[in-house]
């Protein structure tokens, strides 16, 4: 007994890593189970050149890409919300009606009760606080599984909707502001400005974390990698720009239809401002916590039955958001409204995009790529085939394969001691 | 009570009880530990140690005696009250979260902010300050998830968690249980350096090797009493095992029954 180290001296060297060291380290990370965004932008992309194969001309239009981001859009931020939940390793099987409860609740006040736009946002979004509340508390206190609460919650917010909404069915939705978000863009040059903010906001963080650490005498990436990171980037939002300010209208004579979807600037503050709080505060790295080891975290002196209220409360939030944008595309709420399928596609969104379920590990950007995953594939198959039954069983089988990516990729991190 | 070192002790139980319904399960406990100094605190499964430890962290109170800590006598009634005073406790199974990297779990629960957000380059930087300050030089990145380390690596975390805090007693419950040859030396050299620091540690093992590797007072509990609190260089190994298993060895320890003519 007199080995003290078998290990070489290792301490973190302040050197910058550079472009070959970043890429064995994501080699290392991906080979250990740590799958991130790849088996997400894998499938999208094959699914792209598919659909494109077999049905390129409609498929690959940019009037069809700009129906695909207004098709993803509610997914999106359902998924977004279900994650927080996700992370705890729970579920909320409600979520969908919880959007379609809100909705129900600013149709009645906007279009019935005369409200005025902010008081009637502030109710919808105020309903998803409650449900949310209910949830959690349910959940943390008396310790009954989501599975179950949210089961009861499911039925119980359909009743509630239909008494919301009332004898008639269907509410239309007359304001302009909340109609836009769906059905209107930017102008070109507004998505061009949308583009710049975006990527020198993503320049300026990313740079100005790197140089703090630098500072610190920390190992960073090198600017290389970051430049890189950027330049990707750019390329990326660019092409989609571009393409969303072609003209996409059939008669461009009569209306002109051009520019970004005003709901990605949802998207956008959304993904920005969730990620934040999930990777960059006390609260998310609390979250982390309580769903890798809940035990751990307690003793640590987290409370964990708030930090469940705080993900309920923000998943049937965000919830509600999406019941704004359904009544958007909709232009009207009515008891389907987050209904059907809505709630499974935005779980199989977050859970195609990486979010595990069995917590502890997930990001807010998995929404968006599963959500395109699943958009791309409700969109890219009626063009191949008119039988819906077909679509069903491909939407599944995708959801499928996802989850056992998420398992398999498990049992690999552990296996290689990763997680 | 061996009195060979002649600093203050930092902590000292006089007398304490504690039972759970009909259980008596520390009777009139006297206990001491001092800075500088590892003492270790043995004793048969059911002897009573955990509840002692519970007692000192907080988890739960001890019914009579007095808590002294640093001189003033102290009520210590839940764990956040004892972290407050300097104790920190590494429990047996480390209670480390799998998904999180080294730095988060050593900050977790106390993360250092910075205006809205966490300070995470400060975090680092304390964390490398820490791990290197007990010569820990196993990890390869601080930014590593602690699920990819080995299980005396996750020791040497779990402990550096509990030292960050400018800590003055640590208490290991068990750290080498389930480590191999190399990690247990590893473990135990980083609770030696620990004490050298100026640090109280107590640890809890079953292993007399460990023991007598690292400790400088031995505390032996022997059905729920304190059989004898001695330096652990003027007890032999046997003596140790006699205190553990009958409670007294020669003329240490408890009295023995049949020669005071104690009649239950």
């Amino acid at each position: 007994m007199s080995t003290v180290t078998t290990a070489p001296d290792q301490l973190p060297e302040t050197e910058a890593q550079g472009l070959g060291q970043a890429w064995r380290d994501y080699v290392g990370r991906v080979r250990g189970g740590e799958l991130g965004a790849l088996p997400s932008v894998l499938a999208l992309i094959s699914l792209v050149v598919i659909f494109t194969a077999l049905e390129g001309s409609t498929f690959f239009s940019a009037f069809n890409f700009a129906n695909l981001i207004t098709q993803s859009a509610t997914i999106v931020v359902l998924a977004m919300g279900l994650i927080y939940v996700l992370l705890l390793g729970e579920i909320d099987l409600s979520a969908g009606f919880a959007a379609g409860t809100a909705a129900a609740v600013l149709a009645v006040t906007l279009t019935q009760r005369g409200w005025s736009l902010p008081l009637s946002l502030a109710a919808t979004i105020i309903t998803g606080v409650l449900i949310g509340l209910f949830i959690g508390l349910i959940v943390a206190k008396l310790g009954i599984p989501s599975f179950v609460v949210t089961l009861a919650m499911f039925l119980a917010l359909q009743g509630l909707m239909l008494i919301i909404i009332g004898e008639g069915g269907t509410i239309p939705i007359r304001d302009d502001t909340v109609r836009a978000l769906m059905n209107s863009n930017m102008t070109p040059v507004a998505g061009w400005i949308l583009f710049g903010v975006v990527v020198l906001g993503y320049g300026f963080t990313t740079y100005r974390a790197m140089s703090v650490r630098r500072k610190s005498g920390l190992v960073t990436q090198s600017a290389q990698v970051w430049l890189i990171k950027l330049v990707l980037l750019a390329g990326m939002l660019g092409t989609a720009v571009f393409i969303l300010n072609q003209e996409r209208s059939r008669n461009p004579n009569l209306t002109s239809i051009q520019g970004v979807p005003y709901v990605v600037i949802v998207i956008l503050v959304l993904l920005v401002v969730l990620t934040y709080n999930l990777t960059r505060t006390s609260f998310g790295r609390h979250v982390y916590a309580t769903g890798g080891n809940a035990e751990a975290a307690r003793r640590a002196g987290i409370s964990v039955a708030r930090i469940k209220i705080y993900c309920f409360i923000a998943c049937s939030s965000l919830a509600a958001v999406a019941g704004i944008l359904f009544a958007s595309k909709d232009q009207s709420v009515s008891p389907s409204t987050g209904g059907s399928t809505t709630l499974l596609y935005a779980v199989g969104a977050a859970v195609i995009g990486g979010t595990s379920l069995f917590g502890g590990r997930g990001r807010i950007r998995d929404a968006i790529l599963g959500g395109l995953v699943v958009a791309v594939i409700g969109n890219g198959l009626p063009l191949i085939t008119d039988a819906s039954g077909i679509q069903f069983i491909v939407t599944g089988l995708v959801l499928l394969i996802a989850a056992s990516v998420d398992a398999l990729s498990r049992r690999r991190a552990i296996a290689s001691g990763r997680l | 009570m061996s009195e060979s070192n002649s600093s203050q002790p930092l902590l000292t139980l006089s007398k304490v009880n504690k039972s759970f319904g009909a259980v008596h399960v520390l009777q009139n406990v006297d206990f001491s530990v001092r800075p500088g100094r590892v003492t270790a605190l043995v004793g048969d499964n059911g002897a009573g140690k955990s509840t002692l430890i519970k007692g000192l962290a907080g988890i739960h109170s001890f019914e009579s005696g007095t808590y002294t800590y640093e001189g003033t006598p102290v009520h210590v009634t839940d764990p956040k009250q004892a972290n407050a005073l300097g104790i920190e406790v590494v429990y047996q199974d480390l209670a480390l979260c799998d998904n999180l990297d080294v730095v988060h779990n050593m900050f977790l629960g106390r993360e250092l902010t910075k205006g809205m957000g966490l300070d995470e380059a400060e975090m680092e930087k304390r964390a490398t300050t820490t791990l290197s300050g007990l010569s820990v030089r196993t990890l390869k990145s601080v930014r590593q998830n602690v699920a990819s380390l080995s299980g005396g690596q996750r020791q040497t975390v779990a402990i550096a968690r509990a030292v960050l805090w400018n800590s003055k007693l640590v208490i290991l419950d068990e750290p080498t249980a389930a480590l191999g040859v190399a990690q247990t030396d590893q473990v135990l050299k980083l609770v030696r350096r620990l004490a050298d620091n100026g640090l109280a540690v107590i640890l809890i093992s079953h292993n007399m090797n460990d023991v007598f590797q690292v400790a400088d007072d031995i505390a032996c509990l022997y059905l729920g009493q304190m059989a004898a609190q001695v330096d652990a260089h003027e007890v032999n190994h046997g003596q140790v095992v006699e205190l553990i298993t009958a409670g007294r060895s020669g003329d240490l320890g408890l009295p023995d029954p049949s020669t005071t003519g104690a009649v239950a």
